[in-house]
C-alpha cells in the first residue's frame, strides 16, 4: 500500500519515525559535543511533535501532558544542563576522534535490520505501520547503546542514555498510544531525577579524575595488576 | 489495607524527615525506629494475608498475595537489622573522618528512599509502576555507592548507574510490549495490572510475550546480577558503605528476581512452551558457574562476597526457571536464607574491615584472636553460605539439587561442581583471615553483632526445622507460582 493512501495520522507517524531514526544515526557519527546535544534536542522535539499529533488524531487529551513533559525535559532541561556542563569544562572546541567511524555506522545499520528481524513476529497482530514504528524505536534504543560504546565522553554517554529513553517513549506512543498516565508520570520523574544525578556526577568525576573521559575510569577490574 | 498504606508511608515520611532535620546524634536510632515501624506493619500485613488471602487496594493499584507478602516481611526485617548495624557503623566512619554530616544526611534519607522503592516494587500491581520503582531503587542508591567520594567509588557508582540504567531500559521496552499485547484484548486502563493480565494470560499473544520476556529478563536480570550483565555488582558492593552492600545483596537482588518471576508467571500462562523457564535456567546456571570460578581470584573481601551473591542469585534463577513445585519451593526458601545469611555476612565483614583498617583479603588476619565475636561470626556465616548442614542454605540447595535430578539429571553434576568450586574459593580466603597471626597494632573495636546472631540463628532454625506457618506460607506461594503444591 502506498503511503499517500494512508490517513493523516499514519503518514505523520511514519515520517516521524523515519526522522527519529535519522536523528539517532546523526548522533552516532557526531564527534562534537555541542552538536551532539543539539541533535538530541531535535530528537526530543520530534518526539514532542509525534505525541502531539497522536493526541490530536486520537482525541486523547492525556497525551498532551506527555508531550508537554517531553518538551520541558528532553528539549529544554536536559540539553540545557548538558550544554552548560560542556561549556563549563571548555570542551566545546574539542572534536572527539571516533575510532572506526565507518564500522560504527555499518553496525548501526545492522542493528536497525536486526530490530526489524526481532519484531517480525509482531506483524501478525499489527498494521505494517505499527511494525515499522516499533522497529525504529527498538533500533533507537540499540543505537543509543552503540553511541555509548563508541564515544568516550561522559556527556556523550548521558546523551546515549537519554536517547534510549527517547526510543522507549516513542515505542509507547506508537504502539499503545501512551502508557497509563500514572506510569508515564513515574517514568518522567525517574528521567528527571536521573538527569539531576548525572549533573551531580559530572561534578564528582571532574573533581576526581579532572576530565570527563570515561576511559580513565578504569581502576576497578578483574585483571591482575 | 491501612497496613499497606502505612508500610509505604513510613519510609516516605522518613525521606522527608531526614532530609529536613539533617544529621543529628540520634539519627541512626531514628532510622532504626522507622524501619521497626515498617517491620511491625509488614508483620501485621502478613498475618492478615495469611488469614484472609490475597488483598487488593481500591482500584487494584496494589496487590498483596502469598508470594510477595513474605518478601515484604523479609525486606522489612533485613532493612531493620541492617539499620541497627548501620547506626554505630556510620558513626564510626564519621569519627574516622571519612564522612561529613551532609553525606550522612544524604545516607539516611536515601536509606529510607531505597526502602520505599523496595516496598513499592513488591506491592504494586501495575507492571509499569514496578519498573518505575525498580529504577527508583537504582537512583536512590547510586549516590550512596559514591558516598566516600574516592575515585574508585565514583567509578563504581558511574558504572552502576549506566549499566543498570541501560539494562533496565530493556525491561521498560519489554513492559511496553506486554502492554501492547494486553491492549489488544481488553480495556487499556487496567491493561498493565498484573492481576488482570494473569487472569487473561491465555488470551495474550504468545509471540509478543516471548519477545517481551527476553527484554524483561535482560532488563531485570541486570539488577539480579546475572552473568554477563553482572559487572556493576562487585564494584558497587565493594566501594559503597557496608550497610548498603548488605541491603543491595539481601534485598535489591531478590526484588529484581521477584519482578522476573512475576513476568514469567504471565508468560507461562500465555505460552505452551517453556521458553521463559529455559532462558532463566541457562542464565542462572551460567551465573552460578562463572561466579563460583571468580570467587577464587578476589582480593577485596566485599568483592569476594558479592561474587558469592551472584552465585546464589544464579541458583535461584535456575530453580525458578526449572519450575515445578519442588524447585519453586526451594527457590523461595533459598531467597530467604540467602538474604538473611548474606546480610549477616556483610555486617560482619564491615566490622572486620573496620578492625583491620582495610578490605584487602591478604591483609586481614587473626580475626578470632583479636575479637572472637567478629571472627566466629565471619566463619559461621561463611560455613552457612557455602551450604553446610545444618544451616538453611544447605536445605534449599539440596532441594534444588533434588529437583534437578528429577527434571534434568544431566545438569546435576554441573551444580555439584559449582558448589564445590565455590566452597573451595570461599574457604581459601576466609581461613587465613579468621585464624592466622594478629598483625601489629590490631585491637578490638566496638561492634554490635546482634543482627548477625539473630540472622544466623534464623538460618540455623530454617535448616533444622521450617516452622509450620512458614512452610504453609511457602507452600501457598509455590501453589501460586507453579500451579501445584510442593508436598
Amino acid at each position: 500500500m502506498n503511503i499517500e493512501q494512508q490517513d493523516f495520522y499514519t503518514q505523520a507517524i511514519l515520517s516521524m519515525s523515519a526522522l527519529v531514526g535519522l536523528a539517532s544515526f546523526l548522533m552516532l557519527g557526531q564527534g562534537r559535543l555541542l552538536r551532539l546535544i543539539f541533535v538530541f534536542a531535535i530528537q526530543g522535539l520530534l518526539l514532542t511533535l509525534s505525541t502531539a499529533v497522536a493526541a490530536y488524531s486520537l482525541h486523547n487529551p492525556h497525551l498532551y501532558i506527555s508531550a508537554g513533559l517531553t518538551l520541558v525535559l528532553k528539549v529544554l532541561f536536559i540539553p540545557w544542563m548538558l550544554r552548560r556542563q560542556v561549556l563549563a569544562m571548555a570542551m566545546h572546541r574539542d572534536v572527539e576522534a571516533l575510532q572506526n567511524k565507518t564500522l560504527v555506522m555499518l553496525g548501526g545499520a545492522g542493528l536497525t535490520v536486526f530490530s526489524y528481524y526481532v519484531l517480525h513476529p509482531v506483524v501478525q497482530t499489527a498494521s505494517t505501520v505499527m511494525v515499522n514504528a516499533l522497529a525504529v524505536s527498538l533500533s533507537v534504543v540499540l543505537l543509543g547503546m552503540l553511541l555509548m560504546i563508541s564515544h568516550r565522553q561522559a556527556v556523550a554517554h548521558v546523551v546515549g542514555f537519554m536517547s534510549i529513553e527517547n526510543g522507549l517513549f516513542f515505542a509507547a506512543i506508537v504502539a499503545t498510544n501512551g502508557m497509563p498516565m500514572v506510569v508515564e508520570l513515574g517514568v518522567a520523574f525517574d528521567v528527571l531525577v536521573a538527569a539531576i544525578l548525572f549533573g551531580i556526577f559530572f561534578l564528582h568525576i571532574r573533581t576526581s579524575i579532572d576530565s570527563l573521559d570515561v576511559d580513565r575510569l578504569n581502576r576497578l577490574n578483574e585483571v591482575d595488576q | 489495607m491501612i497496613a499497606l498504606y502505612l508500610l509505604l508511608l513510613t519510609p516516605l515520611v522518613g525521606i522527608g524527615y531526614f532530609a529536613v532535620t539533617g544529621h543529628l546524634d540520634d539519627t541512626g536510632k531514628l532510622n532504626s525506629a522507622f524501619n521497626l515501624v515498617g517491620f511491625l506493619v509488614s508483620v501485621a500485613l502478613a498475618v492478615k494475608v495469611l488469614n484472609i488471602g490475597t488483598l487488593y487496594s481500591s482500584g487494584q493499584a496494589f496487590l498483596v498475595d502469598s508470594f510477595n507478602v513474605y518478601l515484604i516481611v523479609l525486606t522489612a526485617f533485613v532493612g531493620l537489622t541492617t539499620s541497627i548495624f548501620s547506626g554505630p557503623y556510620m558513626a564510626h566512619e564519621k569519627e574516622l573522618g571519612k564522612l561529613s554530616e551532609r553525606r550522612l544526611k544524604l545516607y539516611y534519607s536515601m536509606y529510607q528512599g531505597f526502602m520505599l522503592a523496595m516496598y513499592l516494587v513488591l506491592t504494586t500491581n501495575n507492571m509499569g509502576m514496578m519498573w518505575v520503582a525498580m529504577e527508583g531503587a537504582t537512583l536512590a542508591t547510586v549516590l550512596l555507592v559514591s558516598l566516600y567520594r574516592t575515585p574508585e567509588s565514583i567509578e563504581a557508582a558511574w558504572k552502576y548507574f549506566i549499566l543498570c540504567g541501560v539494562g533496565i531500559a530493556q525491561a521498560l521496552f519489554g513492559t511496553i510490549l506486554l502492554y501492547y499485547a494486553a491492549v489488544q484484548i481488553g480495556d487499556s486502563e487496567n491493561a498493565l495490572l498484573w492481576s488482570v493480565l494473569y487472569e487473561h494470560a491465555d488470551q495474550l499473544n504468545q509471540d509478543i510475550l516471548n519477545i517481551a520476556f527476553v527484554f524483561m529478563l535482560i532488563g531485570y536480570g541486570t539488577k539480579i546480577g546475572l552473568v554477563p550483565l553482572h559487572n556493576w555488582l562487585p564494584d558497587a558492593h565493594s566501594e559503597g558503605p557496608t550497610p548498603m552492600s548488605a541491603v543491595l545483596s539481601g534485598l535489591l537482588l531478590n526484588d529484581a528476581l521477584y519482578a522476573v518471576v512475576r513476568n514469567k508467571m504471565l508468560v507461562d500462562g500465555a505460552t505452551q512452551g517453556n521458553m521463559a523457564g529455559q532462558l532463566m535456567m541457562g542464565f542462572g546456571l551460567l551465573s552460578f558457574l562463572v561466579a563460583a570460578l571468580f570467587l577464587h581470584r578476589q582480593k577485596d573481601i566485599k568483592r569476594l562476597f558479592s561474587y558469592s551473591s551472584i552465585e546464589h542469585m544464579g541458583v535461584m534463577t535456575f530453580a525458578f526457571g526449572m519450575g515445578g513445585p519442588l524447585a519453586t519451593f526451594a527457590a523461595l526458601l533459598h531467597m530467604t536464607v540467602h538474604s538473611l545469611t548474606k546480610s549477616a555476612i556483610f555486617v560482619t565483614v564491615g566490622h572486620a574491615a573496620q578492625l583491620a583498617g582495610t578490605q584487602n583479603v591478604d591483609k586481614i588476619r587473626g580475626l578470632i584472636r583479636t575479637q572472637p565475636s567478629i571472627g566466629w561470626g565471619l566463619l559461621i556465616g561463611t560455613v552457612a553460605i557455602a551450604g553446610f548442614p545444618p544451616f538453611g542454605v544447605f536445605t534449599s540447595e539440596f532441594l534444588v539439587l533434588l529437583a534437578t535430578m528429577h527434571l534434568y539429571p544431566w545438569l546435576a553434576p554441573l551444580l555439584l561442581l559449582g558448589i564445590g568450586i565455590a566452597f573451595a574459593g570461599l574457604f581459601k580466603h576466609i581461613q587465613p583471615m579468621v585464624y592466622g597471626e594478629i598483625p601489629e597494632g590490631q585491637s578490638p573495636i566496638h561492634a554490635n553483632l546482634w543482627p548477625v546472631i539473630i540472622h544466623l540463628a534464623l538460618v540455623l532454625w530454617l535448616g533444622l526445622a521450617i516452622p509450620g506457618f512458614l512452610a504453609n506460607w511457602f507452600s501457598q506461594a509455590t501453589l501460586l507460582i507453579s500451579g501445584s503444591a510442593p508436598l
